[in-house]
């Protein structure tokens, strides 16, 4: 079983939904990511999403881009990346690392040379924004070789019948993409989450992740209600960038604000009471 | 005549792109999840319009009345004289209505989108011309134009960003990146994904996920349908040589494409080489690039190391793209077509040239392709033809030539 199932099965057990914080890797620099990263699990994460950063993220919003900059400026390359992931290891061996991320840095890298390398490093999961289900073949093989995740994305535009095209292959989780548009911006109302929901459950037995535009802990609560997981990225990068000085470094605020608020998400996230039978 | 030709047999080189949109191991569609079902139906919309006389009579209509298509083949017959070598006739795209042939490719998808019933259009555009085209037509059939436009370009394009605004469009500068092509790509494409319910993204060049690329080359054929035609009856042979300037490549896609299968015919397509191939300013993508994934398709990308894009640079907006269409990727990989560089001082002296000897302003874009051809014409028999393709009119790149000439206006 991975670490993600694993992760998964036991909070089912415990009646708990999951938080799913995200963290761009050396946004502002590789020390401040790595402790924000450290500090999650105590402050309630489940499993954690690290961006990779990529030039041209163009299903991302500003929020995003910008800590992408940042990550790239700050001296991000895979390479990076995965001794972060690494290093974080070395503390915890619970908590799963979905790395998320764009098809071309994992290209220029080698899939199957950054599948091993990955693994290695610790990771459980990727997340490849710009690979849907038709261009999966690249990283299929060496991710199954591998024992790594392949977490694929659903959106509302995705309609019923190609819902078993998007869960071929797919392991680990599902994440729903609650809004059509890009990170950080609108907010699915529960409505739209609640009718959404049953269409993905006849279609997969894997936990559902719900992400883009979760900004509250209240929203955060909401998606886990009808969900399996909250995945919070934009509000925290937000928060985060506000730490920064002048010129964009990190400040001793950086670190305990990221996690202060992600405490706040967790509390929301955990106080909600689910059924251990679903 | 049709601006959709693409009857080919199973060992022709124009049968491509496969069913997932590859040419060879380029093209495909690297998208986000929710772009997905939309580019399968503009796939099955497209392919249904092909296959629909009535769209080919309503496209040929709006060519030839509103477009102003044939355009004529020119022989130069002062350039060639001074050059000395093949004769260069020269393919007026630069006569369309808009001053480009940006306007063959639009016409064809606003059509498209009028038929998938979309109301609203957003465009990506680096020098203008695509911006304008689009803008154009979107006042032509009433609809709601969104163009997105690197705000560098904003800047050093003002009078393409009037026209765009006079003819009713929201020219919206993106200032993330370089504030370039690239950066209003993926901001158009940020736009389209969170107004897919209304709103068809037209794509100015043959890049993008499958069926762009293949769709903008079979709207641009028309260029080099039409070539054929009038070299057949001009000189009654096939020309020796076809060069074309290319960023994302759809002039040089659509004058090359109906000459796949003519192997005498050499391809070439130039790029902007900047300030030189090796000085690391140039954009040069296929020379100097490797193969990698953006804006949806495989193909050669200038990009580092670690998978990064990196900025291009180019005198020409237009051309000021690290990418290129995949189907040029595959051609130059397979040897079909050959790809060259023209530095952005070449390019000025060819603007030059062909203004003294032909009385044509060319676009800066264009005069890349003419000083290719300048180049190669003295190394060829007099007997010999090439047909260069002037992609766009020089009057948008006056200010940018007068500032390199020391002029001020």
């Amino acid at each position: 079983m991975s670490r993600i199932a694993r992760r998964f099965a036991t909070l089912r057990a415990q009646g708990r939904g999951a938080l799913i914080p995200y963290v761009e890797a050396c946004d502002p620099d590789y020390d401040t990511s790595l402790a924000i990263l450290r500090g999650m699990p105590a402050a309630g994460a489940d499993l954690i999403e690290v961006g990779v950063p990529f030039s041209d993220p163009s299903a991302d919003g500003p929020t995003i881009q910008k800590a992408a900059l940042r990550g790239l400026k700050g001296g991000s390359t895979m390479k990076r990346v995965l001794e972060m992931v690494r290093a974080f290891r070395e503390g915890d061996d619970g908590t799963p690392i979905i790395l998320m991320g764009y098809t071309n840095p994992i290209e220029a890298y080698g899939a199957e040379r950054f599948c091993a390398d990955a693994k290695a490093a610790g990771v459980d999961g990727l997340i490849v924004v710009d690979m849907p289900p038709e261009e999966a073949d690249l990283l299929a093989g060496p991710a199954a070789a591998t024992g790594l995740d392949i977490i694929r994305l659903v959106a509302p535009t995705t309609p019923d019948a190609r819902l078993p095209i998007v869960f071929n292959g797919a392991s680990g989780f599902v994440y729903y993409v609650s809004i059509t548009g890009v990170t950080g911006t609108r907010t699915a109302s529960t409505d739209e989450l609640a009718a959404a929901l049953p269409r993905l459950r006849k279609a997969t037995d894997l936990p559902i992740a719900i992400g883009f535009g979760i900004r509250t802990p209240e929203l955060a609560a909401n998606a886990v209600s009808v969900a399996d997981a909250a995945v919070v990225a934009s509000a925290l990068l937000n928060t985060l960038e506000g730490t920064l000085d002048a010129d964009g470094q990190a400040t001793a605020k950086t670190v305990p604000a990221v996690l202060e608020q992600l405490r706040g998400l967790a509390d929301a996230v955990h106080a909600v009471s689910k059924t251990a039978s679903k | 005549m049709s601006a959709t030709d693409t009857q080919a047999g199973a060992n022709s080189l124009r049968s491509g792109p496969d069913g997932r949109g590859r040419f060879g191991i380029f093209g495909g569609r690297f998208v986000a999840e929710t772009l997905m079902p939309l580019l399968l139906e503009l796939d099955a919309a497209y392919r249904a319009a092909q296959a629909d006389p009535e769209f080919h009579r309503e496209l040929d209509y709006y060519l030839k009345d509103y477009v102003g298509r044939p355009s004529p083949l020119w022989l130069a017959r002062r350039m060639t004289e001074q050059l000395g070598g093949a004769k260069i006739y020269m393919k007026r795209e630069e006569l369309n209505h808009t001053g480009s042939h940006k306007l063959n490719n639009v016409m064809g998808q606003i059509l498209l989108a009028r038929r998938m019933g979309r109301t609203r259009i957003v465009a990506e555009t680096g020098a203008g011309q695509h911006g304008v085209a689009t803008a154009t037509v979107c006042a032509l059939f009433g609809m709601k134009c969104a163009i997105y436009m690197g705000a560098t370009d904003v800047e050093r394009q003002k009078p393409n960003v009037f026209r765009m605004r006079l003819l009713g469009a929201e020219v919206v500068p993106v200032t993330a990146g370089a504030g370039t092509l690239k950066d209003a790509m993926n901001e158009a494409m940020r736009d389209w994904v969170t107004n897919v319910h209304d709103t068809y993204f037209l794509v100015g060049t043959v890049a993008g996920p499958h069926p762009y690329p293949q769709m903008v080359r079979d709207f641009q054929s028309v260029i080099g349908v039409e070539t054929k035609e009038q070299i057949m009856a001009a000189e009654g042979r096939l020309p020796d040589a076809i060069v074309a300037a290319i960023g994302g490549g759809s002039n040089a896609m659509g004058i090359f494409h109906p000459f796949l299968d003519d192997p005498e015919v050499k391809l070439i397509g130039v790029e902007a080489a900047g300030c030189g191939l090796d000085s690391g300013r140039t954009a040069a993508s296929i020379e100097r690039g490797r193969p990698g994934v953006l804006h949806g398709n495989r193909t050669y990308l200038l990009q580092d190391d670690d998978g990064q894009i990196t900025e291009a640079h180019s005198i020409s907006a237009g051309l000021d793209y690290p990418g290129v269409g995949p189907e040029h990727s595959w051609l130059s990989d397979i040897g079909r077509a050959e790809y060259v560089g023209a530095t952005d001082q070449e390019a000025l002296d060819a603007f030059q040239l062909c203004t003294r000897t032909e009385g044509i302003i060319p676009a800066l874009e264009s005069a890349h392709a003419i000083a290719y051809a300048a180049r190669l014409a003295p190394t060829m028999a007099k007997d010999q033809i090439i047909v260069v393709n002037i992609s766009g009119r020089g009057d948008k790149d006056i200010f940018t030539v007068a500032e390199h000439l020391g002029v001020k206006l």
